[in-house]
């Protein structure tokens, strides 16, 4: 997928701007997040959970390439096939491949992140095959031609008015004074339509939310059953992931679904969780004749043992989408790519590069909310200063920051010059704004000033010499 | 294509090695690997699946229920077809089905019930509803195991906007570890996964609509779990 994170400034600003995109979002903050909370309090051994969680993620990523081979050993015994992709370009080639050996003129989609980040529709578009989006959100925003909004509820940023219109202008074929009103009628308008394309379908495509070492199966986690209908009917299944998704065994993987839709949605358990292995076995009556996992590094082997490690543990819930103030304000277009939210913000720069997503580790009040929320426990908020501070070192910021921090660094380092600077501008400011008693411009702090007045302090001086003055502190 | 499994396998272990961790200092970790793929030790189990038999079938119902399932209990399998007749009838279904070929004639008395048209196989689209058996049902969340086979296609589970589901009694176990385990037990050594494995709790919904949360998106709208009290082996 292209991506407009460079323009974040200007994402955000329009997302800012658009009254339908705050009413969506202010329905995304009242919803997850109290759900979270009463799962959370239903489960006394939720937070051990997560330890164990965190755990098993830390345990697979210092051995990954034992698991990895253990998984494709036990793929192929089940009769399936491994393919593996250095990156987004080699999994594209890899999936074309194989939609042309099977001769598909159309494939249905189970919701993918790696799908999208790869642009996997696209790519297919282009060489003539049919990709179809088929839950729901997905659906609704490939016919937009819009990429995901939020990881688990990629269309949370529509109306249902937006989602009205958009079928009609789609669904030609259906009376144009058929009842839309109704979120009902959407989804049942939905249903309808790809319901043939499920039947018709020659190749399903999913993602996968884990992939078992144990077993060689692969994990398929949703509420709609749509990935269920994606590899039951065509006569090729493929599945693409990320290499850090792999987990020991059923065990491990059972401990990780325990934590991720109690996280993500508040619910106790998914709808459906699938445990797929290998192609249609002797006598089974249905099921895909072949089995692919198109296996995918792009970029995920140069975070493993650096500085973004832990960012492979993500489980991808959207926990920290939906508890954070930047992504509940702006929403997940403004982040111009895949992913948002907090842990969109940790590896976009990780996967496209710093120097076009470098706004992103900046869109953070570092509040810390997502790492508690965080069902492995991912320091998010450090790593959002690791990007900021490789920022500094790769001169990537403006020169007036620059020495803005440098001078800041220069006082903070020395503790006598701190407190006879501060000192001097209390001073000041308290002489200046003795009349008014606040200040509604300041040089050097006009993003500050712009929409809130400054208080002059008192003519007391610093907290510091106030402290040492009531005879308290060294020496005193 | 091997370049690249070779490149990233390569890739991975440089980047292990270079971080140096403890874990990467010497061959133990992969020993300990290549134990827990072995092993498949539990981890941590919440307690509230440790019932006793009528504890644990009660918290099933209310988990199932809770997840907008609809239970019914009958005393033997003998019973499953009347109360089949007797759900659909009673939410004005059209009395055809689809069974799974597990639990069609002459396993399970259908043509007793008249007012029934049944038909065994898998489902392809056009069936109102469908009956299946489970192999084991989950107290801890009142989720259901279905293993795919030819006695049971994994299609019945997902197509007809009505599913029926058939579990005994003595096959609710407490929680999700104990169910794995008995499918390593019922299984031959090395393949004991079938196909596919599909755990299910409740009716398909989606809420991508407003967060407006809606029953039916594209697998079943309503999933109703018939328990069998007797007549079945115990595990």
């Amino acid at each position: 997928m292209e991506s407009t994170t460079a323009a974040f400034r200007e994402n955000a600003a329009k997302a800012l701007g658009d009254a339908k995109l705050r009413d969506a979002l202010s329905k995304l903050a009242d919803g997850f997040p109290a759900r979270r909370r009463e799962a959370m309090a239903r489960l006394p051994e939720f937070e051990a959970l997560r330890d164990a969680a965190r755990d098993i993620k830390d345990h697979v990523l210092a051995n990954l390439d034992f698991y990895l081979e253990a998984f494709e050993a036990r793929v192929v015994e089940a009769g399936g096939t491994v393919h593996w992709c250095r990156t987004a370009a080699e999994a594209r080639t890899a999936i074309l491949r194989i939609c042309k050996l099977a001769g598909a003129k159309t494939v249905t989609k189970g919701k993918s992140m790696i799908g999208e980040e790869i642009a996997i529709n696209e790519h297919l578009e282009e060489h003539g095959i049919e990709p179809v989006e088929t839950d729901l959100g997905e659906y609704i925003i490939q016919l937009r031609h819009e990429p995901p909004s939020h990881i688990i509820a990629p269309a949370i940023h529509l109306s249902k008015e937006q989602v009205a219109d958009t079928f009609r202008e789609k669904h030609r074929h259906l009376s144009p004074g058929r009842s839309l009103d109704e979120p009902r009628a959407l989804l049942d308008e939905a249903r309808n339509e790809l319901r043939q394309k499920f039947i018709g379908a020659d190749v399903g495509l999913t993602g996968a939310n884990m992939l078992i070492a144990e077993t060689g199966s692969i994990v398929l986690v949703t509420n709609e059953g749509n990935a269920d209908l994606t590899y039951s009917l065509p006569r090729v299944h493929i599945v693409i992931a990320s290499l850090e998704k792999v987990v020991p065994t059923l065990e491990d993987a059972t401990t990780i679904l325990r934590v991720l839709a109690r996280s993500a949605t508040g619910q106790e358990m998914s709808v459906y969780t699938t445990f797929c292995t290998g192609p249609k076995r002797e006598g089974d009556l249905d099921g895909p004749e072949a089995f692919h996992v198109v296996l995918l590094d792009n970029g995920r082997t140069e975070m493993l043992g650096g500085d973004f490690h832990e960012m492979l543990r993500c489980i991808r819930c959207g926990a920290c989408l939906n508890h954070c103030p930047i992504y509940k304000a702006i929403g997940g277009h403004a982040y111009g790519w895949v992913y948002s939210g907090p842990m969109g913000a940790v590896l976009i720069p990780g996967l496209i590069g710093l120097e076009e997503a470098g706004h992103l580790p900046n869109a953070s009040t570092l509040c810390g909310k997502c790492e508690d929320v965080c069902p492995v426990r991912i320091p998010l908020p450090r790593m959002l200063r690791t990007w900021r501070q490789r920022q500094f070192e790769k001169r990537l910021t403006s020169s007036v920051s620059r020495s803005g921090l440098k001078f800041w660094s220069h006082l903070a380092r020395r503790p006598w010059l701190y407190r006879l600077v501060a000192d001097i501008a209390v001073a000041t400011l308290a002489v200046l704004g003795r009349s008014r008693g606040r200040f509604r411009r300041l040089p050097l702090a006009g993003g500050w000033t712009k929409l809130r007045d400054l208080p002059a302090p008192e003519e007391g001086g610093t907290f510091i010499s106030r402290y040492h003055r009531a005879g308290h502190g060294d020496g005193a | 294509m091997s370049n690249a499994r070779s490149d990233i396998l390569g890739a991975v272990k440089a980047a292990l090695q270079q971080a140096g961790g403890p874990q990467r200092a010497d061959t133990t970790s992969v020993v300990s690997a290549s134990k827990r793929l072995g092993d498949h030790r539990a981890n941590l189990i919440p307690a509230r699946g440790r019932l006793g038999v009528k504890a644990r079938v009660d918290l099933f119902i209310r988990e199932a229920e809770q997840a907008s399932a609809t239970v019914a209990r009958v005393s033997g399998l003998s019973g499953l077809p009347r109360e089949v007749a007797r759900y659909l009838a009673k939410n004005n279904l059209p009395m055809t089905l689809k069974v799974a070929p597990g639990i069609s004639e002459p396993a399970i008395p259908w043509t007793r019930e008249t007012l029934l048209s049944v038909e065994e196989g898998r489902a392809d689209g056009s069936e109102s509803a469908s009956v299946s058996r489970a192999f084991a049902g989950i107290a801890e969340t009142g989720t259901l195991v279905m293993l795919s086979g030819p006695e049971n296609p994994t299609t019945l589970n997902f197509l007809p906007p009505t599913h029926v589901v058939v579990v005994a009694a003595s096959e609710i176990v407490g929680d999700y570890e104990e169910t794995w385990n008995r499918l390593r037990e019922k299984g031959q050594q090395g393949r004991f996964m079938p196909r596919a494995v599909n755990w299910i709790t409740g009716p398909s919904r989606t809420a991508d609509i407003e967060q407006t949360l809606l029953m039916g998106a594209h697998g079943p709208q309503r999933l109703h779990i018939v328990i069998v009290d007797e007549e079945t082996p115990a595990p």
